[in-house]
């Protein structure tokens, strides 16, 4: 049963579930420097150099599991002293270069960089390098190799440089929240920041939905998540936990589906707004782009406003893959509605905090959106959905040219080409995390067939149309 | 009076756009637009007997093919 793709996230996991743990039996504040003791007993090291620094790198971790740096509105934070100060040299000839007489690597370098040795090994002169890696895709014996950090290459907006002491840090001015670095860092020394605590506040005082209600809104790509259990039984484990009902956050893009169809056939050219750290990248590097941002909230927000609509004194808690998602909730025009965000990782330390058995449980059912509100958990779903929307709302005569950006670096290319107005598209389906949400930091798992799931999840689906769908919410 | 449909997951598998639809309609050519309000809410609790109805605080359980006798009975002639 694979629950996680590393054990870095297996590590955060166990921080988050032993914190949960004592949070529901009102302990956390007596146990609470106890809990790096208890994930590693010791005496021996199993991560780091000691125990001692295991320990202390964990205590950041629960600190982070507790809601992290209040003054710092970025929901990823570095754990300084859980950097391994990775090397920095850039491209790098490693001893694999055989001294061969192609040369292709000089031949392909446009900045003259590559020199030769007497043994006619290659060697990277630093001062003319400009680190575009062409040398290093034509080595027929890949000896040439990027000693980037991994999180400086996961992060595509180029946030992320090192401080004094080799540490990453991480430039707020230009992060979007995407955590694609707190994916990819090996040591796990960057993570998002967790409001667990908050839900678990907000259930126990809800007092089994006496006072007020706790709804969860769960992303479509759960669908392609807890793959060990059936989604049945994940919606009873909510449920269980004490969440008053599940509500598809689909529902929610089926409404913007119709709302952002509109809007574009009104004013000829939009990029999406559902996925905000797109909209953070838009925000941060084309401003000249900014009014052309859809005005729909994103389906999360669309969702928790209709609920709290029909529920004055409910509390909304946004469940999905997605770590941006926490940035978007701290905004002015989404607060009131959204009153936490939780990852699939959290839920699943949240289900083990209470030793639920998962696959043990009946089976709930889930079905408020169609397939069209399904399908935005993957690149292209919501250009589909857009297409879909143009035909049933009876806008025939618009001609969607929509361009589907599937992943960060192919947004910027397009916004690039629109601020240079040179783009043949009048939509941008913009998602920062390639796959779309599926590919999101806060999943559990990733794989190849995520999407297929997602879209068997669709066609899963009562309702066929965005039309039928929202029928029940007019 | 105020007539809610749950619209949770449960009910909407079994009708509740069917019974919402049907509703409106039918409040519509009665003319009943002024004295009914038609609401929604996501599950009352009562999974079991779906599509659950409630008028002001009294409990229904109505079908896609009761929702018209329900109609008569509870709302055109209470209304």
């Amino acid at each position: 049963m694979r629950k996680f793709d590393t054990k870095v996230q297996h590590l955060k996991y166990k921080v988050l579930r032993e914190v949960a743990k004592n949070a529901w039996n009102d302990t956390l504040y007596d146990k609470l420097l106890d809990i790096p003791k208890v994930i590693a007993p010791g005496p021996q090291p199993t991560m780091r150099c000691c125990v001692y620094k295991e320990r202390a790198i964990l205590g950041e971790r629960v600190k982070l599991a507790m809601g992290g740096d209040k003054e710092n509105p970025n929901p990823i934070e570095v754990i300084e002293i859980a950097c391994d100060e990775c090397p920095v040299g850039g491209y790098e000839v490693t001893n694999a270069c055989r001294g061969c007489l192609a040369h292709r690597c000089e031949d392909v370098c446009k900045f003259g960089a590559l020199t030769f040795d007497n043994e006619h090994v290659a060697h990277i002169d630093k001062s003319k390098c400009k680190e575009c890696g062409a040398c290093s895709r034509v080595c027929p014996y890949t000896a040439i190799v990027s000693r980037k950090r991994p999180c400086q290459n996961a992060c595509k907006v180029k946030a992320i440089s090192m401080n004094e002491s080799k540490a990453a840090t991480i430039d707020n001015s230009k992060c979007i929240s995407c955590g694609a670095c707190v994916y990819q860092c090996p040591f796990g020394a960057i993570t998002d920041k967790s409001y667990i605590l908050n839900v678990i506040d907000m259930i126990k005082k809800s007092q089994e939905q006496k006072k007020y209600k706790v709804y969860a809104i769960v992303a479509p790509s759960i669908s392609s998540q807890f793959t060990y259990a059936k989604l049945g039984q994940v919606i009873t484990g909510l449920k269980e936990l004490g969440f008053h009902t599940v509500i598809e956050a689909a529902l929610g893009a089926d409404m913007v589906a119709e709302s952002e169809t509109k809007e574009l056939v009104e004013k000829g050219f939009l990029t999406s707004s559902c996925c905000p750290a797109f909209v953070e990248f838009i925000h941060k590097n084309f401003p000249d782009i900014v009014p052309l941002i859809s005005h729909n909230p994103s389906p999360m927000t669309a969702l928790a406003k209709y609920i709290k609509g029909l529920d004055k004194s409910a509390k909304v808690v946004f469940i999905g893959p997605c770590t941006a998602k926490k940035l978007e909730a701290q905004r002015e025009e989404v607060k009131p509605w959204v009153d936490a965000v939780m990852t699939f990782e959290e839920l699943q330390a949240l289900f083990d905090s209470k030793d639920m058995e998962i696959t043990s449980l009946p089976e709930g059912v889930l079905d408020n959106a169609s397939y069209f509100g399904r399908i935005f958990a993957r690149s292209g779903g919501l250009s589909d959905a857009v297409a879909e929307g143009i035909k049933e709302f009876g806008f025939t005569d618009f001609e969607l040219k929509a361009v589907p950006c599937d992943g960060i670096e192919e947004c910027k290319m397009a916004l690039l080409k629109k601020s240079k107005g040179v783009l043949d598209a009048n939509f941008i389906e913009g998602m920062a995390c390639v796959g779309g949400c599926i590919g999101g930091a806060g999943c559990l798992t990733h794989g190849e067939k995520n999407k297929a799931e997602v879209d068997k999840y669709g066609r899963e689906a009562l309702e066929k149309t965005i039309s039928d769908a929202l029928a029940v919410i007019r | 009076m105020t007539v809610t449909v749950c619209i949770g997951s449960s009910c909407h598998i079994k009708g509740s756009r069917m019974v919402v639809e049907e509703l409106q309609n039918l409040i519509g050519e009665n003319g009943l637009n002024d004295k009914v309000e038609l609401s929604g809410t996501f599950c009352m609790g009562k999974c079991q007997q779906g599509v659950c109805v409630t008028i002001d605080d009294k409990f229904f359980s109505v079908t896609p093919e009761t929702v018209k006798d329900f109609f008569t009975k509870e709302i055109m002639e209470k209304a």
